[in-house]
């Protein structure tokens, strides 16, 4: 039997493999395709403080090996999640992380404050980085006292679990690594999608109403391998790793490069069971390589 | 339910060079696919084709556990899906998206223009059951671009427009005579391109007739995850994949 139990800064996981915030609703949008309780945990769509739209139609763009979107953090806000999503999915074996997300740091705070005091949840993700919205979001992220300043506000409002979620849009993603760590983060996650576009040469227009949006897909994932891999030798939190895993074999590299939990996103747009192939693909490496933990692979790469 | 799910090609019938019925078939069919209802289908075989294709289910078989798709190649995913081998594996993700409400009685129109014929074949039939006097109107560029004319008309009358005059009447579908002089329908059906439901919701709502517009807007995942599909209604975004794609047409605003 091989352990596939990790710990994510003081959060227990009954394996790594996890869902990406964005790209798995809720975890009821799947539930019709695989047991949600096998999973180590899902990060939810995020969460503001208020009901918003997002951002207008298009918010897509297929692109090559992987899509840009747009769509703006649209969510009912924090009292709708905990009023009437979290009661529909917290019944599920498997560890359900509100991403968090605010304009200002007093929302920020906010909506800590509000899933604090939500009773089966154990950790959130401080979303940092998303590169949709014009106010807040990755402009938190994208510069150290910023994200330290909102990483230590959270800090003191939540007892449980801080994964702090970096974006990969910025020159040295390794300084705000240690600046989170310092300030309290207990992991972090990496990396949120790269801020790219994507024209129409026919219409000479953008393709997404933002002109600008997120990529996300394998076409990123060899320059996420190498950030999860230069934060892991940075610090001394954990690293939950994501960008472009597809299958068991890209999960395995992230853990290699020194991720202690793997978050599956876009691929989970392709394949609606991808997850649960994942989970069962990293077990039985581990049987053929002899490895009796899965924890033995973390950071395990060999140069 | 919604599944995951193999099939093999079984057939393709070619309606001219660029619009094809696909035919699948698996080990078994999810039956409870309504009037509508898609699939995201997986293209095989090509690389830069990432996502999964929407494609809007034509009709399905329990005996023979095939389901089909009315297809119009038109990019790369669409064209590739018409260049498989007869046997070859395909991944849909089906059924998807919420269906038109069937009246239960009166007389219904349904306008469709493209690929917006699809949904036709089951929302005739089922108009059909409830013994709803149905008017198919269907409208092309030309007599070529008018397809399963002869399908539709197990169901109801099938009145027709092209741009050319080659076939019906001339002018487009909201030029037809239909919508002059007694128009007594309770009920319009409508799918295509969006300027063309624009059009027909527009003379429904003068009419003052309930018409109801299935929209194809770009999706990625088509099961509610990434809300990348959204519309703009009168009651805010609204997911396409899942709360739609079929929409009350005074909901979306026209």
């Amino acid at each position: 039997m091989v352990d596939l139990k990790v710990n994510l800064g003081g959060l227990q996981l009954k394996n790594p493999v996890t869902t990406a915030s964005g790209t798995f609703g809720f975890g009821t949008e799947f539930a019709d395709f695989f047991d949600l309780s096998l999973l180590g945990g899902i990060f939810v769509k995020g969460i503001t403080l208020k009901n918003r739209e997002g951002n207008d139609y298009p918010r897509m763009a297929e692109t090559a090996s992987g899509m840009l979107n747009a769509v703006g953090l649209q969510n009912k806000g924090i009292d709708y999640f905990i009023d009437s999503i979290y009661p529909e999915i917290k019944h599920y074996n498997t560890e359900i992380i509100p991403n968090v997300n605010g304009s200002t740091v007093e929302e920020y705070i906010e909506v800590t404050e509000k899933i604090n005091e939500v009773e089966g949840i154990n950790a959130i993700e401080l979303n940092i980085s998303c590169p949709n919205v014009k106010e807040g979001g990755m402009a938190f992220g994208v510069s150290c006292p910023s994200a330290i300043a909102v990483t230590e506000a959270v800090r003191e409002c939540f007892d449980g679990t801080l994964i702090v979620k970096l974006s990969p849009n910025v020159t040295d993603i390794t300084e705000i690594a240690k600046g989170v760590e310092g300030a309290g983060a207990d992991a972090v996650s990496l990396v949120n999608t790269f801020l790219g576009m994507a024209i129409d040469a026919q219409t000479r227009k953008p393709l997404l109403s933002t002109i600008t949006g997120g990529l996300s897909g394998p076409a990123i994932k060899p320059i996420a391998l190498r950030m999860v891999w230069q934060v892991f030798n940075a610090v001394k939190i954990p690293v939950s790793g994501m960008g472009g895993i597809m299958n068991a074999t890209d999960a395995i590299e992230f853990m290699l490069a020194g991720a202690t939990s793997i978050q599956i996103g876009t691929a989970n747009f392709i394949d609606p069971q991808v997850s649960v192939k994942v989970i069962e693909g990293i077990e039985n490496y581990c049987k053929d390589n002899g490895f009796d933990s899965v924890t033995d692979l973390v950071g395990a790469l060999e140069v | 339910m919604k599944h995951v799910q193999d099939f093999k090609v079984k057939t393709y019938r070619w309606l001219n060079d660029e619009n094809y019925i696909l035919t699948l078939q698996g080990e078994s069919l999810e039956t409870e696919i309504l009037p509508g209802n898609f699939a995201e289908i997986r293209v095989p075989g090509i690389a830069d084709v990432f996502l999964r294709r929407p494609i809007s289910i034509l009709d399905f078989n329990p005996t023979e556990n095939t389901i089909s798709f009315y297809i119009k190649a038109i990019g790369k995913g669409t064209r590739q899906l018409g260049e498989l081998q007869i046997g070859e594996t395909i991944s849909i993700v089906y059924p998807l998206g919420n269906s038109y409400s069937v009246v239960e009685e009166g007389k219904a129109l349904l306008v469709g223009g493209g690929s917006g014929i699809a949904p036709f074949i089951q929302l005739g039939r089922e108009l059909k059951k409830r013994n709803i006097q149905t008017t198919f109107l269907i409208g092309g560029r030309t007599k070529n671009d008018v397809f399963l004319t002869d399908e539709f008309s197990e169901f109801g009358e099938v009145l027709v427009t092209t741009e050319d005059g080659s076939r019906g009447e001339k002018g487009f579908v909201t030029h037809h005579s239909v919508f002059s002089g007694d128009f007594d329908f309770n009920k319009i059906y409508t799918c295509g391109p969006d300027p063309m439901m624009k059009a027909i919701a527009k003379i429904a709502g003068e009419k003052n007739i309930n018409c109801e517009a299935s929209l194809e807007n770009m999706m990625a995942c088509g099961i509610g995850a990434c809300l990348c599909c959204v519309t703009p209604t009168v009651n805010g975004n609204k997911v396409v994949c899942t709360e739609g794609t079929v929409f009350n047409t005074k909901e979306l605003g026209w």
